[in-house]
């Protein structure tokens, strides 16, 4: 399983063509306490770039984007009624959605953890 | 309960079983007019005597914390003062006491009213045509963005994308995603600014619009404006202009000059009239040649001596307009038309030249004499606010909000925070021209005192504020995740 991340504060993991989505450490703390997050629906096709969720915190809501292009297979129900997982575990039970990977050579254009650091400015 | 500020329960909870302000008789026996209806159980208005009512809501307002009563620096709102001769003139009976279904032989001088502040709008603006219906900023950009649709439909074209800044307020994308654009996010130049070669890149053929404030949400000047229109205008496209920050202009620009096709205008920022909870938005918008035909009706017509109003599209059409249609019941906000012309009227051409610069003037103060202690991400000259980032708070344990709650301590109403988004912890200050030299030293020092404090590591202290608001710190994030939004009995 490897991870990366998005110049947006995205991170994905893969397994195979599988693949699980959130947003970064950096993310949740800029953001603030989140309040509701919106979910894609199950079987959604997503494509790279494009708007995928919704997350809104006391500060302000942003789209959350897809990293890579793909089907939409799992999202993390808990989020709906629990908003804060995302502040307290953001890389690991904050998850937000699981995608099935259309094209796994999207991956290549993202940043591994080291270059994410750098881009936030560690 | 004590001394001045008094704890205020919700109406209904001073209410008391019989008790009333009023004495009515009973009703006599009646057949009941809502056929199959039937009320399910009594509605539950409360019940208090007439100085029960009265002191619960003198309460209330003096809790408040307006325009009228503190320094209201609120960014991107424009919160000018709302001058009483405005309210005055709302109030004549020939204004204040007329019926929108009124045959117009007799509210002649109420149309009278509206075309003479439409000649106004049109003359500070440059433009060739517009409406007053729109109730609000964001009805008039749907309005505007509407007029854009229609004038790509009556070419034949479907052009689907709109361009907007990231700085943009965000009525602006949603407005063009609610008639179904897709919107394209421009970034801005290092110097917050948007650039010209860049937005000529991202223009082609299925570009319908791009929707622009000048100045923008950082309180800069878009330099390029001129530019952006001809490179728009060269794609077949539209310039949507957001006129949310016209008050930095008006007298001195005319939008159609910057090469905008349309642009809404908030009556209650640029013209006084009241705003935020004091009173109904009103956002009229103007129109440039190449969309002047879609104007939405009603609209006002001279014949000779009498005026009249185009009330449906077939008549509109006969003066060559392909209208939008209605966008609104009735005509608009009446009251808020005669306060704006009243301001326009009693400032005067050359009032109007002073309002917006003095309100850059007095930006432009609070910028320099608050760069030292705190972090402005541009360095200015600003046009109507000054923007400042979180980067000197960086380290302190005191955030924006912090600040801005301290602030209600001191006597003033925030300024905006958190917005716009690209400023990390922004702290957003439009003073306007209406506040006196003194004032604005008064709130510099609030903040240079409240920055010195963070420095000096008194976030605990922070923490706590306000102490001295009728409320202290709210939780925001409870209010947000549990939301209670009504009130019901026992509960």
């Amino acid at each position: 399983m490897t991870r990366k991340y998005t110049r947006d504060h995205e991170w994905i993991r893969t397994d195979g063509v599988r693949a699980t989505v959130g947003i970064t450490d950096f993310a949740q703390h800029a953001l603030g306490d989140i309040v509701f997050v919106e979910l894609p629906e199950i079987g959604r096709k997503l494509e790279k770039g494009k708007e995928a969720a919704v997350v809104e915190s006391v500060k302000a809501a942003s789209d959350v984007f897809a990293p890579v292009s793909g089907e939409v297979v799992d999202v993390n129900a808990a989020l709906k009624d629990d908003p804060a997982r995302v502040n307290s575990s953001p890389e690991d039970e904050g998850w937000f959605f699981k995608l099935k990977i259309s094209d796994a050579s999207e991956l290549d254009g993202l940043m591994d953890a080291e270059a994410y650091k750098q881009h936030t400015g560690d | 309960m004590s001394g001045m500020i008094q704890e205020e329960p919700l109406i209904f909870e001073r209410s008391a079983d019989g008790r009333s302000g009023v004495d009515l008789p009973a009703p006599p026996p009646h057949a009941p007019r809502l056929g199959q209806l039937k009320p399910r159980a009594d509605i539950g208005l409360p019940n208090l005597s007439e100085p029960e009512m009265v002191r619960h809501y003198t309460r209330l307002s003096r809790q408040n914390f307006g325009i009228d009563s503190v320094f209201y620096p609120l960014g991107s709102c424009t919160m000018k003062h709302n001058p009483r001769l405005n309210e005055k003139t709302a109030r004549l009976p020939g204004f204040a006491d007329i019926h929108p279904l009124q045959p117009v032989s007799t509210v002649q001088g109420a149309l009278e009213a509206m075309e003479q502040l439409s000649g106004w709008l049109l003359t500070l603006t440059g433009m060739a045509a517009v409406t007053l219906t729109p109730a609000a900023g964001a009805h008039g950009e749907f309005c505007g963005m509407s007029a854009i649709k229609a004038a790509l439909t009556a070419r034949g074209e479907a052009r689907g994308k709109v361009l907007v800044p990231e700085s943009a307020h965000g009525t602006n994308p949603a407005t063009a995603a609610a008639l179904g654009f897709e919107v394209v996010a421009i970034p801005a130049r290092a110097d917050g600014r948007v650039d010209a070669s860049d937005v000529a890149q991202r223009l082609d053929e299925n570009t319908a619009a791009i929707m622009l404030t000048n100045p923008n949400t950082c309180g800069l000047f878009e330099g390029d404006t001129c530019a952006i229109a001809a490179a728009v205008h060269e794609a077949g496209a539209y310039f949507y202009g957001d006129g949310a920050n016209y008050n930095a202009l008006v007298g001195r620009v005319r939008p159609a000059d910057l090469g905008m096709d349309v642009m809404h205008i908030n009556l209650h920022k640029t013209f006084s009239t009241p705003h935020g909870g004091g009173g109904p938005g009103s956002g009229p918008v103007v129109f440039s040649e190449r969309l002047a035909a879609f104007v939405p009706v009603p609209y006002v017509t001279r014949a000779g001596e009498r005026l009249a109003l185009v009330e449906d599209d077939d008549a509109a059409r006969k003066d060559g307009v392909t209208s939008l249609g209605r966008l609104r019941a009735f005509h608009g906000q009446m009251g808020m038309f005669v306060r704006a012309l009243t301001y326009m009227l009693s400032h005067g051409g050359d009032g109007l030249y002073q309002v917006s610069g003095d309100a850059v003037l007095n930006a432009n103060y609070i910028l320099a004499r608050l760069k030292d202690v705190m972090s402005a991400p541009y360095p200015g000259p600003c046009m109507h606010e000054a923007l400042f980032d979180d980067t000197f708070l960086k380290d302190t344990g005191v955030t924006t909000l912090d600040i801005a709650k301290a602030l209600l301590d001191a006597g003033f109403h925030p300024m905006t925070m958190y917005f716009p988004l690209v400023a990390p912890g922004a702290f957003l200050i439009e003073p306007t021209e209406t506040e006196s030299r003194e004032t604005l030293d008064e709130f510099i020092e609030a903040l240079r005192d409240l920055a010195a404090k963070a420095r000096a590591g008194e976030k605990d202290w922070f923490a706590g504020a306000p102490y001295s608001t009728p409320r202290r710190r709210l939780d925001e994030v409870r209010a947000a995740r549990n939301p209670v939004l009504r009130w019901k009995k026992g509960a």
